[in-house]
């Protein structure tokens, strides 16, 4: 009799769980990709330039961005989570501490553009990256990702996952005003 | 107190899931009777304290007791009533507890209603699931206890997230969970018959009704949580293959899969541990889908927060209740004693075939889901897997699929007649041609009109072939026939509405994807816009307080050629706690097409919105097929031989083999 067809399922199930298991492990010793900071941490933004949505400002030049001190929010009509960072956005854009780039990430531009005007659009520029280029380039694993970047266009924070009115006032905010000062 | 008591009645859940895991296993072993209906007794004190506990947090919520640390984070005082309730599940701490809830019920029902099984099989699937609940509520009591307090107890609670205070979102996790959970029976049943090497006709029947239940619940389950996808995002889109959807859907596939092959099994007693590995794998699938996504491991864009402590519990409890059941199953599997032959082409081959597109497909979105995952572990690179991909693979599977519903349930069972079968389809065949010229005709030839025509000519395909089979296997036009509908089979019956629902969200999913129109635009008062043959006149915006947010509600009449038809009225609200902007949307439904409005902000000073119109024909049809397919479910629930005493099990039944080990 054959045995090894009955013994597949699990060889191909304890793969799989050594998978997961390896993934929990690393977010244990705070090397699992989403949870770190980012590796871009400290270092200059990657090069890019991104078309504007149609009719609205200005291409997202990575070269636009130094000089002040800026947040890079990626982000996507297309994203749930998005729906529920949007607030937060719109209250930090209102305070006026700090410009928000958007990159339109995996979009089709009408319906960002859409989106925006239903929600409340929150950003000085946005800028197109619809084949993730860029979002690759920025290890972005899940909208909404935000950057921190400085006057010299260096990133300093990575917030995974919806910026809160708590993230903002206990991290982001405090960040800005040291980096303001430099 | 109450807290206290359900806190209690948690952990002596607990105990008593420990005795019921144990206890029946010995005497089954042992055939020992008093044991064995250790199972029935501890499976009901079970339930009475688990849904006691549930009980217990209900209350808190329902009074807004806010010393209770789940109660504070998730709730309000001036929150409407049903959203108190559902906010009882609608974080992670409660909706583990809603999870054990149900699998509770489902023990219960076993015990209750089960009094037709062989003690020794009952006495082990109980045993089964009395470990599933071990597992579970140790992992609601050591790591995310809803009965925890604050002190001092807050004035006010933090309110729930305003895109959760929706009927349909209040629903769609109880539907689900009674899907996933509701397969744990098809799991029990499946281990317990590996434990006792014996898989024949009357297992299948047995465990049919649990799995014609949970595909009931979970199909119609995935079908809410698209409409409220659908009606609150705005987009006229209701399917993202998002991995959340995915981990719910992937289990739906192959639970359909179970469905029919345990039909094979019941009839034929043919591919016996093919159904057992499906049972197991299904249900597996479902905890992944519960679990997966709270873990951390993957990354979701509406995930509960991920915890690491709970990521490795969750790890473990996976890992023992799939690795020990496909342990058991590479042991015992191989000796259940096969059973009927058949040729390529009969019923039982179609069945095989459906399983292996059923199960593929299931394959190809697990691996979609789960790609990025293993490239992140594996090589460190980041990669996103889209849409593009999904459809690019699921499509190519699906079309054979519907082709084969139409024909396999006209082929003969052992040995089938392709020539006959084909021959008998041939409605289906002109219908299917008949509809591609009809749509290509109204819709015209671009790209997108091709696409949807075939689409819906595929739908026309399968709704004709399966009432065409229908009414031959009634023979309709004879005298009779209604003697010989009231005699059909119930199941039978059930078949033809659930495919005939299939062929219902075909044409939604085609129509609808195919022929959307938008319009988006900032109006003034007084206003209008044309968009699909109707008139859309912008009444203005006026304000209105509901119970816990205020709202500017447009007014929004639409007319067809000068008659009003209706009125909609989209609105943008802000809720008082937490303090959030959502969107409200407006949808008046014809028979076929939606037609939907969404507010947006204000523009300039003068009252001028912006405003976004959607018509979206065929929609109503993928909600019109997912109630057909639940319905199909239901019928085929109230089948007869699934509520009479089960058959005695054939004497002849072969005992297995002592295992070789």
């Amino acid at each position: 009799m054959k045995r090894w067809p009955y013994i597949l399922p699990l060889v191909a199930v304890l793969a799989l769980g050594g998978i997961f298991a390896k993934r929990m492990v690393d977010i244990e010793n705070g090397t699992d990709p989403s949870l770190i900071p980012t590796v871009l941490l400290d270092t200059p933004i990657p090069a890019f330039d991104l078309p504007p949505l149609p009719n609205r400002g200005e291409a997202l030049r990575s070269e636009d961005l130094k000089g002040q001190v800026s947040l890079v929010n990626f982000w996507g009509s297309w994203c749930i989570a998005c729906v529920s960072e949007h607030p937060a956005l719109l209250a930090i854009a209102k305070e006026g501490d700090v410009p928000i780039h958007g990159v339109a990430w995996r979009d089709d531009p009408n319906k960002s553009l859409a989106w925006l005007a239903q929600r409340g659009d929150p950003y000085a520029t946005v800028g197109q990256d619809p084949d993730s280029k860029t979002a690759i380039a920025f290890g972005v694993v899940a909208a909404p990702e935000t950057f921190l970047v400085d006057k010299q266009g260096v990133i300093r924070y990575k917030q995974t996952g919806p910026i809160t009115a708590a993230d903002w006032k206990n991290k982001i905010k405090p960040l800005i005003a040291e980096l303001k000062k430099k | 107190m109450i807290i206290e008591l359900g806190h209690f009645a948690l952990a002596l859940a607990l105990v008593v899931a420990l005795v019921q895991s144990t206890v029946p296993l010995i005497g089954a072993q042992r055939n020992n009777a008093s044991l064995m209906a250790v199972a029935r007794t501890s499976a009901l004190m079970q339930l009475v304290l688990i849904l006691g506990a549930f009980g217990a947090l209900m209350h808190a919520y329902i009074t807004s007791d806010f010393s209770v640390i789940g109660v504070y984070e998730n709730s309000h005082t001036t929150k409407p009533l049903i959203y108190k309730i559902s906010g009882v599940w609608g974080n992670h701490e409660g909706s583990l507890l809603l999870w054990v809830s149900i699998l509770a019920l489902f023990g219960g029902g076993v015990a209750a209603f089960g009094t037709n099984l062989p003690p020794a099989l009952r006495a082990r699937a109980l045993a089964v699931q009395g470990m599933i609940s071990v597992g579970f509520v140790a992992f609601i009591l050591f790591t995310s206890n809803p009965f925890l307090r604050i002190t001092p107890t807050p004035a006010e609670g933090q309110g729930l997230n305003p895109l959760l205070q929706d009927p349909g979102l209040a629903f769609h996790p109880p539907m689900l969970y009674a899907g996933y959970v509701g397969f744990s029976m098809a799991f029990s049943f499946a281990v317990a018959a590996l434990i006792e090497g014996r898989v024949d006709a009357a297992w299948a029947r047995w465990v049919r009704p649990w799995t014609l239940a949970a595909w009931t619940f979970l199909t119609m389950g995935i079908g809410l949580g698209s409409w409220w996808a659908y009606y609150t995002l705005g987009w006229g889109g209701w399917w993202a293959w998002d991995p959340v959807e995915n981990a719910s859907f992937i289990p739906w596939l192959t639970g359909t899969a179970l469905l029919h092959s345990a039909i094979v099994v019941e009839k034929r007693e043919a591919l016996k541990s093919w159904t057992i590995l499906l049972a197991i794998i299904t249900f597996s699938l479902s905890l992944l889908g519960t679990f997966l996504v709270r873990s951390g491991a993957l990354t979701s864009v509406h995930s509960f927060a991920a915890d690491p402590t709970r990521g490795v519990f969750i790890l473990m409890l996976l890992g023992l209740a799939i690795g020990g059941s496909l342990t058991l199953y590479a042991i015992r599997a191989p000796h259940l004693q096969g059973g009927g032959l058949f040729a390529p082409i009969s019923r039982e081959g179609g069945l095989l075939i459906n399983n292996l597109l059923l199960s593929t497909a299931a394959a190809t979105v697990l691996l979609g889901t789960l790609y990025p995952l293993f490239t992140e572990v594996l090589s460190a690179n980041k990669i996103t897997v889209g849409p593009p991909y999904f459809d690019a693979v699921f499509i190519p599977l699906m079309v054979p699929l519907v082709l084969l519903i139409g024909i396999g349930p006209r082929l003969a069972w052992k040995r089938g007649d392709i020539a006959g079968a084909l021959a008998r389809v041939k409605f289906a065949g002109a219908a299917t041609l008949a509809m591609l010229a009809l749509s290509l005709v109204i819709n015209g030839t671009r790209t997108t009109d091709i696409a949807g025509a075939c689409g819906l000519a595929i739908a026309a395909y399968l709704a004709v072939a399966s009432i065409s089979e229908w009414i031959d296997r009634v023979r309709l036009t004879k005298s009779g026939a209604w003697t010989r509908i009231a005699n059909l089979p119930r199941a039978a019956h059930g078949m033809t509405v659930a495919h005939l629902g299939m062929a219902v969200l075909i044409a939604g999913v085609s129509g609808a994807t195919a022929w959307r129109q938008e319009r988006i635009q900032t109006m003034a008062q007084g206003q209008t816009v044309e968009m699909a043959g109707y008139t859309m006149t912008f009444n203005g915006v006026k304000m209105v307080q509901g119970p816990n947010y205020a709202a500017g509600r447009a007014d929004i009449t639409v007319s067809r050629a000068g008659k009003t038809i209706a009125t909609l009225l989209p609105e943008l609200r802000t809720y008082d706690q937490p303090p959030q902007q959502t969107t409200f949307t407006s949808i008046h439904t014809t028979f076929y097409a939606d037609l939907y409005a969404a507010l947006g902000e204000p523009q300039g000073a003068d009252g001028a919105f912006v405003t976004r119109f959607f018509y979206v024909p065929f929609v109503p049809f993928l909600w019109y097929g997912v109630l057909l397919m639940g319905l199909g479910g239901l019928i085929s629930l109230s089948d007869r031989r699934l509520r009479v005493g089960a058959p005695q099990r054939a004497a002849a039944a072969m005992p297995l083999a002592q295992a070789a080990e």
